[in-house]
């Protein structure tokens, strides 16, 4: 019953999302009298050439309607949930969410870590979950940090680029954003690894899952400050997925 | 001894800061090195005292309501400005925002602050090269050309105040801006004194260029310390973020504030080339999207083909390649110019460059009195000797910093106390 009501609740996010997708063509139309511009990119990029921010993106019809997707997502739903939240919220109740999820999800780092050899990283995260799910009362508080043991992120994306899998084609998701062909994979993984494998299992409860997903979904969106068209530039998708791309580089080469 | 217990009794009989009553302490700023200056941010010791939150709401304005908006802009729908509010009566000063910020970019919404506190309602405008102004608010989509900028902010703040102006009461105005936004506010003055819709009582140019097309210039050439020039943007980028990630592991730790900054900087000093460098790049970045978007609205030929329907899903990779491969000089020579041109034939590009320039509105800055200059004796966007022109040509009225780089000390606790003193209407 219950998983039925977040199949239809995700048919209709994807119903949505279908709507603004329809994969149109990303060659602007030409006219009766157009006429080339004075300034053209062959004559000023050298011919062979391919820039960072030339990313593969065979499906980038699609990505710029799943971007366009979510700038309204976030307008109309995202946003003022997460806005209702932290009028509802003391900052300070907040802060001990977040910390109460960074610790649930540690499961990821340790498995990501182990899967990657670095012992080290995976020590740290055990003893990080063991520290602040006892002194630090179930996670709502975070003394490993202050005695030095700083988390240590690592996820399946991470782990498949750590074995040399490339980032594949770019992918915009609906609601989650900038990703690629192999984060998104990394994602489903991590995902149903949690699910199947991690806290979710342990408490085996769907109802404490659901809330506890809901819940994390909106305290994400409360930590990243990015707004949609926030950045006042015509080329902010050209531009954020260049850094999405070399940040993700930089994180598998850590 | 005694002299300093008595100021700390003082200070706690007053409830006052103790900072407040070391009234005679020099101005100190951390960083001597312009570029430093320009670049990093203050460490908060030094910052102004100031709210952490204002009371601000913000509003659009549409200027041109009939206009037709390519398809391309399709999140763009009215030029969007903030209103920062006090409850009773108070004077509003407007202030517009440097090359390519918004309304809401970190310096204003300090201004936002500063002045808040100090008793102004405020009114914060998007700066007339940004994307957001062009596309709704410029009626010749060509930004640069001061006057026509200033027609065009001078409406916008008519159509701002009609929009707010049953919220808030307002006994006076005051104008002001920085870097670019300085420039523009000299010339939207000198509008106000024909057109009187505000009757400006105080108007100060922070940080403003002498001639905009030197400064400009100036910032452009900051770019050719990418060694290799701008087709090998990537390996210094690259180079940029491996810099960055090593600092990171160093430290142990990233965050992006004022203070990190300051540590990593203290341990990592960066080099000359790679500052000037980075406000090469910020600059053309801005200057990227501003040629972008005046190009597209006024039907292409510049850097997208003419006579061309873009939509919300066209691919915007070659005409980015291009923006970022374009200087002011290239925009100013193949677009502006000849643009201008059309509607008087009669202007060639040397006569351009001389409107472009506080120089051109001399006689009217020497002789207005209520018009102030801030300014930075080591403003990297000046041209030698244009420091002393600017005090020379505005006298007493003239505020000079010895350090601070190009709008680096706007928030600097002194800088801050001599702009509020200064719309008080005290003697800097």
């Amino acid at each position: 019953m219950r998983l039925s009501c977040k199949f239809k609740m995700m048919l209709f996010v994807l119903l949505l999302s279908v709507f603004f997708l329809s994969g149109c063509s990303t060659v602007p139309k030409p006219g009766p009298d157009t006429e080339p511009a004075i300034r053209q990119q062959a004559d000023l990029v050298p011919e062979g050439t391919v820039l960072d921010v030339e990313v593969y993106d065979p499906i980038e019809g699609f990505n710029r309607g799943a971007y366009r997707f979510n700038y309204y997502f976030d307008k109309f739903i995202f946003l003022p949930i997460v806005s209702v939240y932290q009028f509802i919220m003391p900052d300070y109740f907040e802060d001990r969410v977040s910390s109460f999820i960074d610790n649930v999800y540690e499961f990821n780092n340790f498995t990501n870590n182990l899967l990657q050899l670095k012992f080290k990283r995976t020590g740290i995260t055990l003893a990080r979950f063991a520290v602040n799910t006892t002194v630090g009362v179930a996670g709502l508080w975070d003394p490993a940090t202050k005695w030095g043991m700083r988390r240590q992120t690592e996820d399946f994306g991470q782990t498949l680029g750590h074995y040399g899998v490339g980032h594949g084609p770019f992918l915009v998701l609906p609601v989650l954003g900038p990703s690629n062909l192999r984060d998104t994979t990394g994602l489903v993984t991590d995902a149903v690894a949690f699910s199947l494998a991690g806290p979710p299992a342990w408490v085996d409860d769907d109802d404490v899952t659901l809330a506890f997903t809901a819940l994390t979904a909106v305290d994400r969106r409360k930590r990243i400050p990015f707004r949609y068209y926030g950045t006042g530039s015509p080329f902010e998708y050209e531009q954020i997925r260049m850094l999405y791309t070399k940040k993700r580089e930089l994180e598998i080469a850590d | 001894m005694r002299r300093w217990l008595a100021i700390i009794v003082l200070s706690l009989l007053l409830g006052l800061p103790a900072a407040a009553i070391a009234v005679d302490k020099p101005y100190f700023y951390p960083y001597v090195n312009p570029l430093e200056a320009t670049v990093m941010e203050l460490p908060p010791y030094y910052n102004a005292d100031t709210p952490d939150k204002v009371p601000t709401k913000t509003f659009k304005v549409k200027p041109f309501p009939d206009r037709q908006i390519p398809k391309v802009f399709w999140y763009e729908d009215g030029l969007v400005c903030s209103l920062t509010y006090q409850k009773q009566e108070a004077p509003l000063i407007f202030v517009i925002a440097g090359t390519g910020a918004r309304h809401n970019s970190p310096k204003m919404v300090n201004m936002q602050k500063a002045l808040y506190q100090a008793g102004y309602h405020v009114i914060s405008i998007t700066s007339p090269t940004h994307m957001n102004f062009i596309v709704n608010a410029s009626s010749t989509m060509t930004p640069g050309n001061l006057r026509e900028d200033a027609k065009d902010l001078y409406q916008v703040m008519q159509l701002a105040m009609a929009k707010v102006g049953d919220d808030i009461k307002v006994s006076s105005y005051h104008l002001t801006g920085y870097s670019l936004g300085g420039i523009q506010s000299a010339f939207v003055s000198m509008l106000d004194e024909e057109k009187k819709v505000f009757d400006f009582e105080r108007v100060l140019l922070i940080n403003p260029p002498v001639n905009l097309y030197t400064s400009v210039n100036i910032l452009d050439a900051m770019l050719e310390n990418i060694p290799g020039g701008v087709n090998n943007f990537d390996a210094w980028f690259d180079n940029v973020m491996k810099k960055l990630a090593a600092a990171e592991k160093q430290m142990g730790y990233f965050e992006l504030n004022g203070d990190y900054i300051y540590k990593a900087y203290k341990r990592f000093p960066p080099r000359e080339d790679f500052l000037a460098a980075l406000v090469g790049v910020s600059f053309r970045t801005d200057s990227a999207s501003m040629i972008f978007a005046s190009d597209v609205m006024k039907g292409g030929g510049f850097i997208t083909p003419t006579d061309v329907k873009m939509t919300n899903s066209t691919a915007l990779t070659p005409y980015y390649l291009v923006a970022n491969r374009t200087s002011f000089e290239d925009y100013f020579r193949q677009h502006f110019v000849p643009f201008f041109q059309k509607s008087d034939p009669s202007l060639t590009e040397e006569k351009m460059i001389k409107m472009l320039s506080l120089r051109s509105i001399e006689p009217y800055l020497k002789s207005a009195n209520k018009i102030g200059l801030l300014g930075n004796e080591d403003d990297i966007i000046l041209a030698p000797g244009e420091i002393g022109y600017l005090e020379q040509l505005f006298g007493d009225r003239a505020k000079i910093f010895p350090t601070g780089g190009h709008c680096g000390n706007m928030n600097h606790q002194d800088v801050v106390d001599f702009m509020v003193g200064f719309f008080a209407g005290q003697e800097g």
